[in-house]
């Protein structure tokens, strides 16, 4: 059922979603930026993946509610050490796997 | 004629593999959330081929969640497309960050590059900068190889997600032992790991209050901004 409201709802999702991705990016790559705004962006992804991922360890899925005794959360501990011992991107995804996996088995 | 040190016209072979090397964490972490938004759409009336076209289109995995719930609730399609864009709002901050790596790049590739920018690509991507001995032609691999994983990933969510049993061997942690990871590369002084936990924080209590996803962008632009102000103070004093 490819309906034709279907395919302009998809075209018009994928606009949306792109300018906000591409007008930095066509915009501030050729200018010069301010100190102050180099500092700022500097600060952005330690900001952003600290804002993406805490909140998903900490909190239940709708309706949200805080818990530490998430299995997300306490696997985020030894898997957090491991990364910040070896700086492997690949052998923390493998051990946060792994516990992750293990967790389920116990609780 | 014979030394070409141009890294223009170094093997695609070459750039595919690092790309590849870079993306398989992506691609683990999206196969079993494309499985299962492939199932959820299904569950909502899509066919495969309609679930394909949104994960090229769209390639927002958050979006296009809420898009499929709201098609089943019957929403109007403009508040489908007002949510999918303030789901993603967040990119626009990622993009920005992004671009302080990509001075050389023409126009046509930037456009061709922002299509794959999402929170894994932008997150890897922005971690290979910084490290050197990256590009815009790997950075393009990454994304591209992300793409593919997600797209082939929500159609076999579509054609039969179901027979896979969910938390197989923890593959559903995947992406955030990832983000747990980047974010440690990230804290490369006390000024990074001030940012990262109070911009955790405050995203945790914004979550607890605010609906939606909002407080993702709200919570790092206020840290960030804040950090960089109690910088400037500190410098004055």
């Amino acid at each position: 059922m490819l309906e034709r409201d279907y395919i302009i709802l998809v075209f018009a999702m994928g606009i949306v979603t792109y300018v906000p991705r591409w007008a930095p990016l066509y915009l501030l790559t050729s200018r010069r930026l301010s100190e102050g705004m180099i500092e700022w962006l500097d600060l952005i992804p330690a900001a952003i993946l600290s804002a993406l991922l805490l909140p998903a360890l900490l909190l239940s899925a709708e309706p949200r509610q805080m818990s530490l005794l998430r299995p997300e959360l306490l696997v985020a501990v030894p898997t957090f050490l491991f990364a910040l011992k070896t700086k492997s991107l690949g052998g923390t995804v493998v051990v946060g796997m792994m516990l992750y996996w293990l967790a389920g088995r116990i609780f | 004629m014979i030394i070409i040190s141009n890294k223009d016209q170094e093997p695609i072979g070459r750039a595919l593999k690092d790309g590849a090397l870079a993306a398989w964490p992506i691609c683990l972490g999206y196969l079993p959330v494309g499985l299962a938004f492939g199932v959820l759409a299904q569950k909502a009336g899509l066919h495969p081929f309609e679930i394909g076209m949104m994960s090229l289109f769209v390639f927002a995995g958050s979006s296009q969640f809420i898009a499929v719930s709201l098609l089943a609730a019957g929403a109007a399609p403009i508040a489908i497309i007002m949510t999918a864009f303030t789901v993603n709002l967040r990119h626009f901050l990622m993009s920005s960050s992004l671009a302080m790596y990509m001075g050389q790049t023409s126009k046509k590739l930037l456009s061709l590059f922002a299509y794959g920018v999402t929170d894994e690509s932008f997150a890897v991507n922005l971690f290979r900068f910084r490290q050197g001995g990256w590009d815009v032609k790997r950075a393009l691999m990454v994304n591209h190889i992300a793409n593919l994983a997600w797209v082939a990933s929500t159609l076999m969510g579509g054609y039969g997600g179901k027979l896979i049993p969910e938390r197989a061997l923890g593959i559903d942690y995947a992406l955030n032992a990832m983000f747990i990871c980047l974010l440690v590369f990230q804290l490369r002084g006390k000024k990074y790991v001030i940012t990262a936990v109070l911009s955790g924080g405050l995203a945790v209590m914004l979550a607890l209050v605010l609906p939606g996803n909002s407080y993702i962008v709200l919570a790092s632009i206020l840290a960030a901004t804040l950090v960089v102000c109690l910088d400037r103070k500190g410098f004055q004093s």
